[in-house]
């Protein structure tokens, strides 16, 4: 990583005043704004957008979560952990994509995570991702002009920067205050492990966990616990009063990490989905009026088993849902080309069939958001995405 | 057993850790390889600090007869601001309305100056430019080594003759410094080289009060207000040489404290511009022959100590208490005491040449064959953790995070070091620390590196499947590198 393009910020607003636009360089009209959401882990996209009106789907997916599906358009319905996109989606500032997939057909996160940030085709080490060369590829003509990015910069929020923000491109950096939590479900696997290998070790890292000097995700039940939902929440607070700023950066990324629900999903999703809800309500209310011309983009590296494994969870799979919301998205509406849950319309037998490319999903965003050039969208952002077309009509 | 198995053994039991290099020539011959880093030790070196010039230190790591007038000065500085201040604050005491200005410049106002902070400051500033520069010396030193052998004994014979930066400013300033000329050059020699350069520094004679320690009938004492301090003969015999069941009685302790009187820290300008930082103090020194372990010595001044030092270093007792630590420190909490009778064996057949005892150790088929079941101790695992990931860290951190771990540099609970058993460090809080350490440096070095490439690369010869497939199935590539760090391929030894 290199240090020096990241820089964090103290929230006190006088001190770092001058890495900002000053306000007159801003004409009247538009200024979008685009903020980019990683879920790392691969969220469960037939949990999180059941699609309850596919005559296959109640066989395969028995009731699992508290309350009703929220309605959507008859055919989709919306976790019932997420009554804020509900409302968004209502209020017609919500698009769900669905079955859709980056390139990559295998599964393995990180592998998958690559392609999903780096916009290659296939995985290996890429050093940029494809958020900071759409920066560096936007031009003068362009609705977020390069003036106005060079003044602003990209914002990388959380204590790690994405893979899909970093690049040539300048960045400023924030973090939450506190230190980032340790990662909750790194102890109920090292308790798998330790099972396995190093029994007197199980017993300590058990003891700790029992008496509570371990935080894990194993109290409460399962992983995904409340450290999650709160990095969530702050880091969306945190990028929204940046993004607020008439001076402050227009073009964000963070990550959200703990979707790798193998056991106990309907209690852990219910968390992620509700933590997730909350983050876009707090970027909502946070950029105020901005929100008007904010697209977010929630994506995930793929999804997860059409079935159920045995021990309530799912395991790696393909095709997943993604979101966008924000007053700039023409809502209201799911993007689908619907593959069907048949056992034998799934891929490979048991992973949902990918219909939609996510890179023309975010092809469609960067050119009717910020102006961005198709070619150079199918060429230097996605190299190798030629014949990829960008969806269109996403943006209001 | 494999080659890899073989030189990740050489690496972890007798090593700090693989570094990214990889196993290099520890893979065709792992124990050539270990003998041959004793014959090249590497040297430290830092750079002079500001702070240090600002101190006129002649180098940034300069030795303890320097350091010492550096604590008289400081010594004399505090000793001055600290008569200014009691004589600043005299009147404010006295006057309820100075005691409302007081409360008021306590909320914030830095423009005043402030005696009392004044004070704080210059009590850190000599230790800190001390601390700083020997953190940064010893990191750069567990970077470079190629396996860590030769660091680890050092680390282990600074334990065994453990002093304490706790004891207060001369011990913190000179803790680096005994490291250095007391231990570090003797770790490969002979054994009574090692004891007498310990005992004789300036820190170990602070450290354990003989500095302090006057003959009771000596002409120091004339009017008997002073006397004898039992504290260093007691730990040289029972946990340096002997053993705490080594056959000593409290008459050898108390007969062995008299020998070494007069015993002490150079202190006369001439000892101190000579370069000395030892200094025998004739006239502290407990007149007449003394009796210890059955043997007379006669009142030879100065040397009458190092006999008795010299016969502590060949005595069987000494050889069987160290070949029992060292076999503890590098195979097995419960040493198999064949190898411990080998060990003492060689120790005193070749009157306790180092490099001799190491060999056997070495050479032993136990070292190799033990199940890996030692726990890396937080000092072994942090630097294994910052070799594994090529990312040195500032002495700052490199202080904070040991305190955090529980195993301070240089600052053990006791006489007798920090302790070498699993038990001690693989608890629930132990496992703690280590989880929340490891993450913040797995998230820092996520971005470039793919946690299973880093698991076979830094795992080779001892990755179980368990563990490949923990790390594959990780969510991200922190919890990936987390797992690898936290394995017990990794944390074990």
């Amino acid at each position: 990583m290199k240090q020096n393009r990241r820089h964090f910020l103290v929230t006190t607003t006088g001190l770092f005043a001058s890495a900002f636009l000053p306000s007159t360089a801003f004409a009247a009209g538009r200024d979008p704004r685009l903020i980019v959401i990683i879920l790392r882990g691969a969220m469960d996209g037939l949990a999180a957008v059941p699609p309850v009106g596919d005559p296959d789907f109640a066989a395969l997916r028995p009731p699992v979560f508290d309350g009703d599906p929220l309605k959507l358009d008859g055919f989709f319905g919306l976790n019932p952990a997420m009554p804020n996109l509900a409302r968004m989606y209502q209020a017609k500032q919500a698009t769900i994509v669905h079955a859709s997939a980056t390139p990559y057909r295998n599964r393995s996160h990180f592998d998958g995570q690559d392609v999903l940030e780096s916009g290659h085709e296939k995985p290996g080490f890429a050093d940029s991702g494809w958020l900071n060369r759409l920066l560096t590829t936007l031009g003068t003509s362009d609705k977020l002009d390069a003036a106005q990015l060079k003044a602003t910069k990209g914002l990388s929020v959380g204590t790690l920067t994405p893979l899909v923000i970093r690049g040539e491109a300048p960045l400023l950096g924030w973090a939450p205050s506190q230190l980032k939590d340790a990662d909750a479900d790194l102890p109920p696997r090292l308790l798998r492990l330790y099972g396995e290998t190093d029994p007197a070790l199980m017993q300590v890292l058990h003891e700790g966990i029992e008496t509570g000097k371990i935080a894990s995700g194993m109290k409460d039940m399962g992983g995904g616990g409340g450290g999650q939902t709160r990095a969530m929440l702050d880091m969306a607070k945190g990028a929204a009063a940046l993004m607020a700023r008439d001076d402050g950066p227009r073009v964000a990324a963070m990550a959200f990490d703990g979707w790798d629900t193998h056991t106990a999903e309907p209690r852990r999703l219910t968390q992620l989905l509700g933590g997730l809800d909350a983050a876009l309500a707090a970027l909502e209310s946070g950029l105020g009026a901005k929100w008007n011309d904010t697209v977010v983009l929630v994506a995930t590296e793929f999804g997860r088993t059409a079935r159920f494994n045995g021990t309530q969870g799912s395991d790696h799979g393909q095709a997943t849902a993604a979101f966008l919301a924000g007053g700039a998205v023409k809502g209201a509406r799911v993007v689908a080309d619907w593959p069907g849950v048949k056992a034998s319309a799934l891929y490979e037998g048991r992973d949902l069939q990918p219909t939609t490319d996510l890179r023309a999903v975010v092809m469609g965003v960067a050119r009717d958001h910020l102006g961005a050039d198709v070619r150079r969208l199918q060429t230097d952002v996605f190299p190798g995405a030629i014949g990829v077309k960008p969806v269109d009509g996403l943006i209001a | 057993m494999t080659p890899e198995t073989r030189a990740a053994i050489a690496f972890s039991r007798f090593g700090l850790g693989v570094t990214p290099t990889g196993y290099g020539g520890a893979l065709s011959d792992p124990q050539a390889a270990l003998k041959a880093e004793l014959k090249a030790p590497p040297a430290l070196s830092a750079e002079l600090s500001p702070i240090q010039k600002d101190l006129a230190f002649s180098n940034a790591l300069p030795g303890s007869p320097e350091l010492l007038v550096q604590i008289r000065d400081y010594n004399q500085a505090r000793r001055m601001m600290r008569e200014k201040a009691a004589d600043a604050e005299k009147p404010k005491e006295m006057s309820p309305n100075m005691m409302g200005d007081m409360a008021g410049g306590m909320s914030g106002d830095m423009t005043k100056p402030d005696p009392k902070r004044q004070m704080a400051d210059d009590t850190q500033k000599l230790p800190q430019a001390v601390l700083q520069a020997e953190g940064k010396a010893r990191i750069d030193a567990w970077m470079k080594a190629p396996i860590g052998f030769h660091e680890r004994l050092v680390m282990f014979w600074a334990n065994h003759f453990a002093v304490s930066v706790d004891k207060g400013i001369p011990v913190r300033v000179l803790a680096g410094a005994y490291e250095r000329e007391a231990i570090r050059p003797h770790v490969t020699g002979k054994f009574r080289d090692l004891l007498l350069a310990a005992e004789r520094h300036p820190a170990m004679q602070t450290y354990l009060d003989n500095d302090a320690s006057v003959g009771p009938n000596s002409q120091a004492n004339r009017n008997a207000k002073r006397g004898l301090n039992e504290n260093l003969a007691r730990e040289i015999l029972e946990l340096h040489t002997l053993g705490v069941n080594g056959g000593y009685s409290q008459a050898d302790v108390t007969s062995f404290a008299k020998v070494i009187t007069g015993w002490g820290v150079a202190r006369t300008p001439r000892a101190l511009s000579d370069g000395e930082s030892f200094q025998f103090n004739a006239r502290a020194h407990e007149p007449g022959a003394h009796v210890v372990l059955g043997k007379t010595y006669a009142d030879d001044g100065e040397r009458q100590g190092v006999r008795v030092l010299e016969d502590l270093a060949r005595h069987p007792a000494t050889a069987k208490h160290i070949a029992t630590k060292l076999v503890r420190h590098f195979v097995a909490d419960q040493p198999p005491p064949a190898l411990v009778d080998r060990l003492a064996k060689r120790f005193t057949d070749t009157d306790g040449d180092l490099t001799a005892v190491y060999t056997v150790l070495i050479d032993a088929p136990e070292s190799w064959d033990a199940p890996r079941s030692k726990f890396r101790s937080p000092q072994e695992y942090l630097i294994a953790l910052l070799r594994a990931t090529g990312s040195p860290l500032p002495p700052q951190r490199l202080y904070q995070t040991l305190r955090a771990m529980g195993q301070p540099l240089w600052q053990p609970p006791g006489p007798n070091g920090f302790s070498d058993m699993a038990a001690v460090w693989a608890t629930p809080e132990g496992l703690s620390t280590r989880l929340d350490v490891t993450y913040q440096f797995a998230d820092r070095y996520a971005a470039k590196t793919d946690p299973r490439d880093f698991a076979e690369a830094r795992l080779s010869g001892l990755i179980t499947d368990a563990t490949r497939k923990s790390v594959a199935q990780a969510e991200t590539r922190a919890q990936g590198l987390s797992i690898v760090l936290l394995s017990p391929e990794f944390m074990r030894r």
